[in-house]
């Protein structure tokens, strides 16, 4: 498989093009050259094969194959279908999506326009975080922009396809990133998740079927049907084909957003894209896709960085924001911190969630705070243990993860909190 | 009381998606620019205009945190506290914030200028710390940063 690092940019091309948001801009720099391609020469069973044969899965944190996604909504089906994007772009460390919203949100319209077309879906949604406020406005301009050049509304382009976009806010609950919760939202309820099955691709937005894609995900789109399903799956690895956005924050020279082959080392993207550690300091711990995902330790950092092989030492790709920490972060106050912000985010819906993630937060609080006790560690583990697989959702199994990671790496330094009475890191 | 131009905008979005119940959270955005908060009487006013009964519109609202039934300073500072954040010294800047305006996470200035807390991550952890202010994001925050971002708000 090839494993380009010298990857021309894909998705951050024209990131940096000035006023790439206008739209005049997006289609000088080659811009909606796909649509129309995508209209005219294709059905929308072979876009959904196209996509399929790429190999492009979700970029959001699941992995899911999105072709494969698409291919469950029902064809002959007389109700309506939806397309949600999700920009609830929420897990922590994770700012990629942002970026694509803010300064080239036709590319992310142009996937939005073909992926409603391959599943015949004539209303969709982008559904993004109230916070992104400046994002949802520009989404908006841009979708204006889109209806009066005639790439949205009635007969796109003459081809006899009709489609309408709405910019749906949500309301600052990360659970609403959860695909049952943002359906929940778009249809004006609380955010609470939803069982599955039935599957949002049978029954989803208003009980019709109904595609979730991420930004990113989306934004592929266009770059599949202008170059081909078999350039995409050269690039990356051989079962996480294409390019990816790593966020890389937190103790690093260089934090940001890179775009890189999927497969792309962990060491690599901390050393050499992002310019190593702080102040010459040495690595402790890195988180490699978002805080849901399990820590990792230096020894391990010569892992790629694609759905699978991260997997093989312990940890998940999530959405590819690495966070790194440095030789001077407490571990216990981090996880304390990773942990009080499930407890917030919990929507309350499943027992073990709201009331395990609750009590870990109490217990986080007093070791950190040196007032631990003798058998709290069990106790963590305990709790972790009955919120595991016990939830409708993933943010339950999310949120036992920073306790349980640091536990498994850091375990010494919760017994110095409990034994001393205070944090060994504080002088 | 909302005013005659956000009822307008409520009436326009009752008639924009297949449910009318889909309205709910974008209504509130609308009445959040307008009056800064949310209260009983509010719902029962969105309700009508919507064709909902007021216990639809309560029981969504008070799910979301960007609903406050209070309102806040006319410069509400959001401060995100959430992991990259804290690493580059978020917690010292609160901290600071409050010293600065002598209120206390979750306060407001005597003279209903600042409204101070801590929020969740807000997806800019490449420029952090970060805060919001009202709808604005500051970046790469330091204290000498925050004296003039505070100086030049009116």
């Amino acid at each position: 498989m090839i494993y380009n690092n010298n990857m021309e940019k894909i998705l951050f091309k024209n990131i940096d093009f000035p006023e790439q948001y206008r739209i005049d801009n997006y289609i000088k720099n080659g811009g909606y050259q796909a649509l129309p391609k995508a209209l005219k020469q294709y059905k929308p069973d072979e876009l959904v094969d196209m996509v399929k044969k790429s190999g492009l899965r979700g970029r959001g944190g699941a992995g899911f194959p999105t072709g494969v996604k698409w291919g469950f909504v029902p064809r002959e089906i007389k109700k309506p279908k939806y397309l949600a994007c999700n920009a609830d772009e929420g897990e922590p460390g994770t700012f990629k999506d942002r970026a694509i919203i803010e300064n080239d949100p036709h590319q992310l319209l142009e996937g939005i326009i073909i992926a409603s077309y391959a599943i015949g879906a004539h209303l969709s949604f982008i559904y993004i975080r109230g916070e992104f406020a400046f994002g949802a406005k520009r989404l908006n301009q841009a979708i204006k922009e889109a209806y009066d050049k005639g790439y949205l509304g009635k007969d796109i382009l003459g081809s006899g396809y009709d489609l309408d976009l709405i910019v749906y806010r949500g309301g600052g609950a990360y659970i609403c990133g959860e695909e049952t919760s943002l359906m929940n939202s778009i249809e004006g309820h609380r955010g609470f998740t939803r069982l599955k099955p039935p599957f949002p691709t049978t029954a989803g937005i208003y009980g019709c079927p109904t595609v979730i894609n991420n930004v990113e995900t989306l934004s592929n789109i266009s770059h599949i049907v202008l170059n081909g399903a078999d350039w995409f799956a050269s690039i990356g690895t051989s079962t996480s084909p294409g390019p990816k956005i790593f966020s890389v924050s937190g103790h690093v020279n260089k934090p940001g957003n890179y775009e890189l082959p999927m497969g792309t080392l962990l060491k690599e993207i901390i050393y050499e894209h992002a310019g190593g550690i702080r102040d010459g300091k040495k690595l402790k711990a890195v988180i490699p896709g978002g805080i849901s995902t399990p820590i990792l330790t230096p020894d391990k950092i010569n892992a790629k960085m694609d759905f699978d092989s991260i997997c093989d030492v312990g940890s998940m790709l999530g959405s590819g924001a690495v966070i790194v920490m440095d030789e001077t972060t407490c571990m216990v106050k981090a996880a304390k911190r990773m942990m009080e912000f499930f407890t917030h985010e919990s929507c309350g819906k499943c027992t073990p969630c709201r009331e395990g993630t609750y009590w870990l937060s109490a217990i986080m609080k007093r070791i950190s705070q040196g007032k631990g006790e003798e058998g709290d560690l069990e106790l963590l583990e305990d709790i972790c243990d009955n919120i595991r697989e016990k939830t409708l959702c993933p943010l339950g199994d999310g949120a036992i993860v920073p306790i349980l990671s640091t536990l498994q790496n850091f375990r010494d330094e919760y017994i110095q909190h409990i034994k001393n009475k205070r944090c060994p890191l504080e002088k | 009381m909302l005013s005659e131009l956000t009822k307008e905008k409520i009436k326009r979005l009752k008639n924009l998606f297949p449910h009318r119940k889909s309205a709910i959270l974008p209504t509130l955005h609308e009445v959040i620019n307008d009056l800064g908060y949310t209260n009983p009487e509010i719902f029962k006013e969105i309700a009508k205009l919507l064709d909902l009964s007021p216990l639809e519109v309560s029981e969504t609202a008070s799910f979301y945190t960007y609903f406050p039934k209070q309102g806040t300073g006319k410069y509400l500072i959001q401060v995100c506290t959430n992991l990259s954040c804290s690493l580059l010294g978020a917690d010292s800047l609160v901290k600071y914030l409050e010293d600065k305006l002598k209120i206390k996470v979750g306060e407001t200035t005597s003279d209903g200028k600042f409204s101070l807390i801590t929020v969740e991550c807000l997806g800019s952890c490449g420029t952090a710390p970060v805060m919001q202010i009202n709808q604005d994001y500051y970046e790469n925050l330091t204290r000498e940063k925050i004296d003039k971002i505070l100086n030049d708000l009116q």
